[in-house]
């Protein structure tokens, strides 16, 4: 539960107009800089005192790391476009409905107002013994408090995980794997480099301290949709506690084009499971070229679940996986699973 | 003129404001953009008027109306986006205003539940909808769901009951009255469609 104290501890705080700008901030401050996308996560770390940066990097003057616009026959969004945004935006609604629904099951309205498509996919886990400071894996330390035989881990890592067990929490991310979005980021040196939204996400075995492939001094200025996935047959859903404010418990993402009944082509990505974004490639290889009905869906199903690894309180994860890919391939109609 | 403890609150915030902020002027001024930090004293348009103000680089948005403002009816709830009770419109969008630094809402347009009456006082076609329905049991969270459904009301301005529980679900409240809360602006968005 989180403490009210009056304001939060000084830092210096930048307001560059020109990504150069706050590279040079960020390069001049290192490891003691922090940015600032739209604030909603970053402020709760400040506020709790968990993080404690010398110099804060306020994006939201950069004109060009704003807005919605055409790219190759796809879309490219600012990162520092709102949800919001992204939710209303025609080309969005038509042809990427899926990130739309991502988008919109994100937080709260006046959290989709102010936060980001950038700070969403780039946020940090919510494992509450990382949030509460207590020295583990991710925060540099050698222990994991939430994979104990005492620890409460009920919203944890199912897959992937290897010391820590935290999840990635983002709504959108899954959708961007689906879509095969590709992430432009501006390196500290100045050079950019695009990389698949798949890569951008890392688990613990790559980096235990980060969720993303940002290095300190890193920005990631803008999200690509290519015509790839474009107008597709999708499915998106989120399971959480409340439908409002809460982070999925685990989600579901795919894209796929049919031929007649026969799954030509798909792609499919889980979240809330592992540290980042699963794409399910052993299943998508699966399923394509077979038809799409209740046959397909159970084989599938049951082989994105192999090799998952529950904790003390998350076990209902796998039948809630297991479900939700099935739903993927299949549509709400599918039959449900019980255990 | 009776000395109200409010009244003498709020004196003594101002009469800190504007001390902190003459000191503010004999530093070197500097530039507000780039690669400078930014500086403390700043103008900000709230309730259509321009307010000089002193603010803190770490201060949300918050903490300058209701301490350097005196701007209280905006209410901090929990501090952590999680409650909706400070949701203020800038530039006719509801955020919370708990989770944005006054740094980040430089020259842009800022109201609050007391500005929203017109003029001589008169009401706001939501706020007769509260009064009418008698909206509210406690009402600590009155003044953020009325700011979070004027601004869903610009967006949609015939709402049904469900469209506006979605537009108005970034707001808790404690009492647990929802379903009169609910009743109350729907009875605001039918006295904006009159008016």
């Amino acid at each position: 539960m989180a403490v009210i104290r009056d304001v939060m501890p000084a830092f210096e705080l930048f307001q560059p107009t020109s990504v150069e700008d706050a590279q040079a901030v960020l390069n001049r401050y290192g490891a003691d800089a922090w940015v600032l996308a739209g604030g909603l996560d970053s402020l709760d770390w400040l506020k709790d005192r968990i993080k404690r940066p010398q110099a804060v990097v306020d994006l939201g003057a950069i004109a060009a790391l704003k807005g919605i616009r055409p790219w190759q026959g796809g879309l490219e969004i600012g990162a520092m476009t709102t949800l919001t945004e992204v939710v209303r935006h025609p080309v969005v609604r038509e042809e990427y409905s899926i990130l739309l629904e991502a988008a919109e099951a994100a937080a709260s309205p006046q959290i989709r107002n102010q936060g980001t498509i950038g700070g969403n996919v780039s946020q940090d886990t919510r494992c509450w013994y990382y949030r509460a400071g207590w020295p583990c894996y991710r925060a540099g330390g050698n222990i994991c408090y939430a994979d104990t035989p005492e620890a409460i881990n009920r919203e944890h890592a199912i897959l992937g995980a290897d010391r820590c067990v935290a999840v990635n929490p983002s709504d959108t991310a899954p959708a961007l794997v689906a879509l095969d979005a590709q992430m432009v980021i501006r390196a500290a040196d100045g050079g950019e480099r695009v990389v698949a939204a798949e890569d951008y996400f890392v688990g613990p075995d790559i980096n235990i301290t980060r969720m993303t492939i940002l290095e300190p001094g890193d920005i990631l200025t803008a999200i690509r949709l290519p015509r790839t996935w474009a107008g597709a047959q999708f499915y998106f859903e989120k399971i959480r506690d409340r439908q409002v404010w809460d982070f999925a418990l685990v989600s579901v993402a795919s894209a796929m084009v049919l031929n007649g009944s026969m799954i030509e082509r798909i792609r499919l990505a889980v979240n809330g499971v592992a540290a980042r974004p699963l794409r399910l490639r052993a299943v998508e290889a699966l399923v394509a070229g077979r038809p799409r009905n209740e046959a397909t869906a159970v084989v599938a199903a049951n082989l994105a679940i192999e090799g998952a690894q529950p904790l003390r309180f998350n076990a209902y994860k796998v039948p809630l996986m297991r479900n939700l890919v099935k739903r993927a391939i299949r549509g709400v109609e599918a039959a449900t699973w019980t255990s | 003129m009776s000395l109200s403890r409010r009244n003498f609150i709020k004196g003594v915030i101002a009469g800190g404001a504007v001390a902190s902020s003459a000191a503010y002027l004999f530093r070197g001024a500097g530039s507000l953009l780039g690669q400078s930090s930014v500086e403390r004293l700043l103008t900000l348009t709230v309730n259509g008027q321009t307010r000089r103000v002193d603010v803190l680089k770490q201060e949300t948005l918050a903490m300058t109306l209701r301490y350097k403002l005196g701007l209280t009816g905006t209410k901090l709830g929990c501090d952590r986006a999680e409650c909706g009770a400070c949701t203020v419109l800038i530039d006719e969008v509801p955020h919370y205003s708990c989770s944005v630094l006054t740094h980040m809402v430089r020259g842009r347009r800022i109201v609050t539940i007391e500005g929203l009456e017109g003029p001589g006082g008169v009401l706001h076609p939501v706020q007769r909808g509260v009064v009418d329905e008698q909206g509210f049991q406690c009402a600590f969270c009155l003044p953020g769901f009325v700011m979070a459904a004027v601004g869903f009301l610009k967006t949609n301005p015939t709402p049904t009951r469900e469209e506006l529980a979605h537009g108005i679900s970034g707001n808790l409240c404690r009492c647990q009255d929802y379903d009169k809360i609910l009743t109350a602006l729907m009875r605001g968005a039918e006295y904006m469609r009159r008016s």
